[in-house]
């Protein structure tokens, strides 16, 4: 027997979510955390060549990319890894679910909830620091950063998604938080170095037509190619990102790519949890 | 004219090779007070989460107020449905009140009824503190107040009386009592049987997954044939007496603390026992007869089990 979805129930635990992410101060600490760290590479960023200032946009952006790689997804997983296995850890999740809820309603709530939380706070911190920069931006730039921001946003939808699929396939909230530590190690630190081993085992024999395939299995290689293919000076200092051929690094089709990576995971976590 | 909330048919739930409800039948009437006992781990839990549609049955059916519980007309019906879950977890970084109102719009309660129900249940001094503030006592009531939300007509309380005092027992009670006379229907769980005794219209007994025995106190009284209890308080030295004039029953048996006496003896014996004691007057201070209570029926099921 179908039920159709009812989305004030979904909006009434994602609104659940949001305010509890602003109540405990989380939005603001990590929008906090975002515009100082943009501020201090925008501005020292070069400070190991011996100059200190903004040294312009692309350069910024590369140096931004690598950070939000790091700090986006394991934000998102922190977020995301006790969603559900926190509600039926403390038994909350019972009581929610003999509500007229569904499980997808339950789940979908939850997802925009924290997606809405996290893209809020990325928004403000890079936002509060493209702001402040603005008078040095000019409308190019600018456009690249406001790209820059909407991919970090995408980028954290998607490990968020993972987290949640994490969160709803774990008995318990310690083994979630020990898959999403290994999820953010696999994806920001191992998989490129694997890649590259493979590429030089291989001694190249498969990389030009396989390889650019893989880098679209890691939504963090997404991440770096939509914001690093812009930039021709850039493009030269990602020895990785440049093997991609131009008709797969377009913004389509890696924006596509990144919505199948928040599409996907939360579609294994609603066929899981039901 | 009473109808069935509640109607289970052949209820079989399996976990692996766990047998955690096998085959239950068991049907509720409207406006019915419908206890629920049986030993820990005896499927009463389970029951309850499969009556709520949280656990799908492996076998058989299960309709609350005439819907099958899945699919989206037991939606609706969950909107007038009550639940207050043995392990209770509220959300402590929110107000009671805050609470009550992220409840009642997944209920589609009205909003407004929120301070009256934290008022009922004796909250409203604390309905602006954090959860997190709480004693035991006060989530449990937060936990029943919730279950109130929407005016529910069929309420599934377990082990609603956890950590609360006998005054919110009794105020609890009294709710409930008012609630029934509504025509609300209430089926609970308790380990505190005495608590439960006076206060249920029907009871049903679990054991190992089964319906052992189904009934009023009073039926599954009669159906254990319990002995009845005569409590006698002697005067000292009065015990060679009393076995004397027990002599000609057979059927009794007594025991001795002190001054005080022990008689068991048949319920169909009642009577003569009496004319028995009425006969030592003169030594019997005192004489209470005790009926066998729900802990005797539930104890006498067990034996005869084992």
């Amino acid at each position: 027997m179908r039920t159709h979805i009812e989305f004030k129930q979904i909006g009434v635990i994602a609104s659940k979510e949001f305010w509890d992410r602003i109540r405990n101060r989380w939005v603001l600490a990590v929008a906090v955390i975002f515009t100082v760290f943009a501020l201090v590479i925008a501005y020292f960023g070069a400070a190991q060549q011996g100059t200190v200032g903004f040294r312009g946009m692309d350069v910024t952006i590369a140096s931004l990319v690598s950070l939000v790689i790091y700090l986006v997804p394991l934000i998102a997983l922190i977020l995301g890894y006790d969603a559900i296995v926190g509600e039926r850890e403390r038994g909350s999740l019972e009581l929610l679910l003999s509500m007229p809820i569904t499980h997808f309603e339950l789940l979908m709530g939850k997802f925009v909830g924290l997606a809405g939380a996290l893209a809020f706070s990325t928004l403000a911190g890079f936002g509060l620091a493209g702001v402040l920069l603005s008078y040095q931006l000019g409308p190019t730039a600018l456009y690249h950063y406001v790209g820059f921001m909407l991919s970090a946003i995408l980028l954290g939808m998607a490990f968020l998604s993972i987290a949640v699929m994490v969160s709803v396939m774990a008995s318990d909230r310690m083994r979630a938080s020990g898959m999403a530590i290994g999820l953010w190690f696999f994806y920001v630190l191992v998989y490129d170095l694997l890649l590259l081993g493979i590429l030089v085992l291989s001694q190249k024999r498969f990389s030009l037509s396989f390889f650019p395939v893989l880098l679209y299995l890691n939504p963090a290689d997404i991440f770096r190619i939509l914001n690093v293919f812009g930039f021709e000076e850039v493009r030269k200092l990602y020895g990785l990102a440049t093997v991609l051929p131009a008709t797969l690094a377009s913004p389509w089709l890696l924006g596509s790519a990144m919505v199948m990576w928040i599409v996907a995971p939360l579609g294994i976590a609603v066929w899981r949890f039901k | 004219m009473a109808y069935n909330v509640i109607e289970v048919r052949g209820a079989v739930k399996h976990f692996g090779e766990t047998h955690a409800v096998d085959g239950v039948d068991l049907t509720v009437q409207a406006g019915e007070l419908f206890g629920l006992i049986g030993h820990n781990g005896a499927g009463k839990t389970t029951l309850f989460k499969m009556m709520l549609g949280l656990l799908p049955v492996t076998r058989g059916e299960i309709y609350i107020d005439g819907q099958p519980v899945r699919g989206e007309a037991f939606r609706q019906v969950r909107r007038g449905i009550g639940y207050l879950p043995e392990s209770l977890a509220l959300y402590d970084n929110l107000s009671g009140l805050e609470v009550m109102l992220f409840f009642a719009k997944l209920k589609d309660a009205d909003p407004r009824s929120c301070l009256p129900l934290l008022e009922k249940v004796g909250l409203a001094n604390a309905a602006r503190r954090r959860v997190r503030g709480y004693s035991k006592g006060m989530r449990q009531r937060l936990g029943f107040a919730q279950a109130l939300l929407g005016s529910p007509r069929l309420l599934f309380l377990d082990e609603p009386t956890n950590g609360l005092d006998p005054q919110g027992i009794r105020e609890f009670y009294q709710i409930l009592r008012e609630l029934r006379e509504q025509g609300v229907t209430a089926i609970l769980t308790s380990h505190i049987l005495a608590e439960i005794q006076l206060r249920v219209d029907r009871l049903a007994l679990m054991r190992t997954g089964k319906i052992q025995a189904l009934g009023t106190v009073h039926s599954l009284r009669e159906e254990l044939n319990l002995p009845l209890d005569f409590q006698l308080t002697l005067q000292p030295g009065a015990e060679e007496a009393l076995r004397q004039a027990l002599a000609n029953q057979p059927a009794a048996s007594v025991q001795f603390n002190g001054t005080m006496a022990h008689v068991r003896c048949p319920r169909e014996r009642k009577m003569t026992m009496l004319n028995a004691l009425a006969a030592l007057d003169s030594v019997v201070l005192d004489l209470h007869i005790k009926e066998p209570s729900l802990e005797d029926v539930f104890l006498g099921y067990s034996d005869a089990t084992a």
